[in-house]
């Protein structure tokens, strides 16, 4: 049992640096947590750690080995990299509790790099509603084109490339689009019916994609079979569940981040119609700064 | 000022992408087969030969090198992989023949015991040889170039099915990863890669 335990818990391909990476930020979490002690924290802290664990379970556990030699499993694994993992993070909101929790000189690191203006205009870039979108749909695309796919499957590099550009752009993805602050707030906090234009915009491609894959009468990614499966599966089987996980909770997301905006929405128009009320709830425009 | 600089930035960002776009499908391929030159490590293994004894990749320095994963009991894609590369084999020359090993690695350790490797690779040509090793020798190996294989649970005749890589990886003399063959590769398209890397190397 413990053994199997261990088995699983153990990186098919450690990547020490990434390891590091999301030790440090949930070590930085928990002290965040534990100095402000904040009953309002809860909820966002359980987002937050399903979110950072589901990333870590796909990236650096044996789900990993399956995720290489399982087409399905795959589709998976980047349904939580680029939609489940970094749409719980962003929903959680979680700068302000990093801040206090991470060492002065990190938080202010972090803080003076965001400002530098290469940073800070490439930041600008990257979450433009026409860029976001086109990064989006367009990574998706990207790294499903079978002669694409096919090398990244094979190259050790490409793999990680791979699955670590989908982690990044998910990120960027869902922190512009669940944004609690007021619109105009900073350059990148557009107004929630633009946003909800691009989660819509966003949805059709990945529908067509997905249903592609699903409905092809034929093998689309022979890599699967060049490699070997993890377990016997016919391979038209394998490539159906994998076309169909890209089509409908990737779709769905889209509608579950709109009804999210919705509320938000909501939220803010009250809290504008009686402004004796200090606006704190849902906004926290003190708490956001764009990393 | 402020305003134009995301809207410059935007077009030196729809340059970039549109010359990657570009770059990426430039260039026609040389070879039928997939070209994996420096995209896969050298060949590098510790195994057991058809004769029992203990080799590695080195031993076949100086040869062109047709690796392929499979087990003597498979029932179609392992006999039929090595008839392709035989019939492929035999419109080459003499001389040129002797230049290529064929690896045929048995993931199938429990079954495929030195014997069995050597009536299995010898029903083919001398230029096969029947390799196989421990469970972590062979799952080495197998990592090292991204395949992976499983077993299917024994029927009532303890007979069982072995999932594996369905594709020949072919290495240069020193071991440089060159090529990898999927089963679609006409033997004719195999025996024209074969022969234009042997033309290169020399």
């Amino acid at each position: 049992m413990a053994a199997e335990i261990a088995r699983w818990l153990t990186p098919w391909e450690p990547l020490y640096w990434l390891i590091a990476l999301f030790a440090i930020v949930a070590a930085c979490y928990v002290r965040g947590l534990a100095r402000r002690r904040r009953a309002r924290d809860v909820l966002p802290a359980i987002a937050f750690f399903v979110g950072l664990a589901s990333m870590y379970t796909v990236m650096q556990t044996h789900v990993d080995y399956y995720a290489q030699y399982m087409f399905f499993i795959h589709r998976a694994q980047h349904l939580i990299l680029h939609h489940l993992g970094p749409f719980l993070i962003a929903l959680s909101m979680p700068t302000a509790v990093l801040a206090a929790g991470a060492p002065l000189w990190l938080s202010r690191g972090m803080r003076g790099l965001g400002a530098l203006p290469p940073v800070a205009g490439l930041y600008r870039v990257l979450q433009h509603p026409v860029i976001s979108a086109a990064l989006f749909v367009g990574l998706i695309y990207f790294w499903l084109w079978p002669s694409v796919h096919f090398t990244a499957m094979l190259s050790a590099r490409d793999y990680w490339l791979m699955n670590l550009s989908m982690a990044v752009d998910g990120l960027l993805f869902w922190w512009f689009m669940l944004d609690p602050r007021r619109p105009g707030a900073t350059p990148t906090t557009y107004s929630i019916g633009l946003r909800i234009i691009v989660l819509w915009a966003v949805m059709p491609p990945q529908i067509a994609i997905g249903a592609y894959i699903a409905l092809a009468p034929d093998t689309v990614y022979d890599v699967y079979a060049v490699c070997g499966r993890a377990f016997p599966i016919s391979p038209i089987v394998d490539q159906q569940l994998g076309g169909l996980i890209t089509w409908i909770p990737a779709a769905m997301m889209s509608v579950v981040a709109t009804l999210i905006l919705l509320r938000l929405g909501f939220v803010h128009d009250r809290s504008t119609a009686s402004p004796t009320e200090p606006a704190v709830t849902a906004s926290r425009p003190d708490e956001r700064q764009t990393v | 000022m402020n305003h134009r600089l995301p809207r410059r930035l935007f077009v030196v960002f729809a340059l970039a992408a549109t010359a990657l776009l570009a770059a990426c499908s430039g260039g026609e391929p040389e070879y039928n087969a997939h070209d994996i030159e420096g995209v896969m490590p050298d060949l590098a293994f510790n195994l057991t030969d058809e004769n029992g004894n203990a080799v590695e990749a080195d031993d076949y320095d100086g040869r062109l090198k047709l690796l392929f994963f499979g087990y003597t009991n498979c029932p179609d894609i392992c006999p039929a992989t090595m008839a392709r590369i035989r019939a492929a084999l035999g419109g080459l020359d003499d001389t040129t023949r002797e230049n290529i090993d064929v690896l045929f690695v048995s993931v199938d350790p429990e079954r495929d015991d030195p014997e069995r490797l050597a009536q299995f690779t010898s029903s083919f040509g001398p230029r096969f040889a029947g390799l196989t090793g421990s469970q972590e020798q062979l799952q080495t190996l197998s990592k090292r170039y991204r395949v992976t294989y499983g077993y299917g649970e024994p029927n009532d005749n303890g007979f069982y099915l072995v999932s594996h890589s369905s594709a020949i990886f072919v290495f240069g003399p020193e071991g440089k990863a060159r090529l990898l063959v999927n089963q679609e590769q006409s033997v004719d398209a195999l025996r024209a890669d074969l022969k234009k890397l042997l033309e290169r190397v020399d």
